[in-house]
């Protein structure tokens, strides 16, 4: 005898299953209960063939390969790319010491010369102590983020 | 004594040497001597997986030139994080994270732009097998451009999935340990995406 209608719980175990036989991943027990369906129901009956024709097509199509050259030169590229973030590492740190010497003979001479009057002297201890406290609590700032991030591992 | 492409492995408690070509060594070797700073074992992990990398990259971004790109700068955020990886898991799955983070980032900076899709991505399906009819072939390409539109206008969770499924081939397993979900939450997605497959291509049905 023909049924009509699924309940919500048969819906969601039939449209589960009908995935599985799409893709041959059924086992032996599921295979006669899924047939069930199948069999009883004509809505399940039209889906299953609806399903079968979009996997039809889906199957027919692939990704197109890229040229063999891609392949021969791939782990160079990645190899090239290693290399230079590293060469763009040093290349900062390396910056960061030589301006900070720079920074401090600048000072050294600017403090040490009596020509330049105080309050130049004043603005420019100013300046440098606003850029360190800036430095020292954005630096702070984020490294307690990371810390407490659950979206750390997530790349942006 | 080893040739440049072999390597020794010394099994404690016994008194003799193994030798095999470092191609043959298992992911979790190399990524050992990776981390050590051997960058030609990581080269050999790299040339492992890359095609997998590529066509995963593809399948979300649409564009060769983008799935190049992003494919590869995976593999070098994934050196760099190398001594975060858990040896327990599987290489692959750790690294598709990074991939498809960085691929659905770029879709999402791309939609900014208001590139579409099928803008860059239109060439990169191709129909296995070739008609021998003219119209045959019109036909078929017919299809493939419907296939493609149909996919490109599937959320980008939606089209992963069927990437995953119908063109990479993957099963139920392998999916759900790329994802980190549940076998279940495969299928109940799998569903949701070809049902949305299917009412976008109804016409060819």
């Amino acid at each position: 005898m023909k049924q009509s209608e699924l309940n919500n719980d048969q819906r969601e175990r039939f449209n589960l299953m009908v995935m599985a036989a799409i893709d041959g991943e059924l086992g032996p027990d599921e295979k006669k209960e899924f047939e069930h369906y199948v069999r009883n129901y004509p809505e399940c009956r039209d889906e299953w063939e609806q399903f079968k024709k979009v996997k039809e097509v889906t199957k027919q199509m692939k990704l197109k390969s890229p040229a063999d050259e891609t392949w021969d030169s791939y782990w160079l590229n990645v190899y090239n790319r290693i290399e230079r973030g590293l060469g763009w590492i040093f290349l900062s740190i390396g910056t960061i010491i030589v301006l900070v010497y720079a920074a401090y003979q600048f000072l050294i001479a600017l403090f040490g010369d009596a020509d330049v009057p105080v309050f130049v002297k004043a603005g420019i201890f100013l300046l440098v102590a606003g850029v360190i406290v800036l430095l020292i609590s954005v630096a702070r700032e984020r490294f307690f983020v990371r810390k407490s991030d659950p979206y750390k591992e997530v790349e942006r | 004594m080893f040739s440049q492409s072999q390597i020794a492995i010394k099994i404690p408690g016994m008194e003799h040497e193994l030798a095999m070509t470092i191609e043959q060594l298992d992911d979790r070797t190399l990524i050992a001597q990776s981390q050590n700073g051997d960058k030609r074992a990581f080269g050999l992990l790299v040339k492992r997986y890359m095609q997998r990398a590529y066509y995963s990259a593809l399948g979300l971004v649409g564009s060769h030139d983008g799935a190049l790109d992003l494919s590869q700068e995976a593999f070098i955020r994934a050196y760099r994080a190398l001594n975060n990886f858990d040896p327990d898991k599987r290489f692959f799955t750790w690294y598709y994270h990074i991939l498809r983070n960085l691929c659905f980032n770029f879709l999402r900076d791309r939609a900014k732009h208001a590139r579409t899709f099928s803008e860059v991505g239109t060439s990169r399906i191709a129909l296995v097998g070739d008609g021998t009819e003219a119209s045959d072939n019109v036909e078929r390409e017919e299809l493939r451009k419907a296939v493609w539109n149909a996919l490109e206008d599937l959320r980008d969770q939606e089209r992963e999935i069927i990437i995953l499924k119908d063109f990479q081939e993957l099963s139920y397993k392998e999916i759900a340990e790329v994802l980190a979900c549940p076998i279940g939450t495969v299928m109940s997605r799998l569903f949701n995406a070809r049902k949305a497959l299917k009412a976008k291509l109804e016409k060819y049905l």
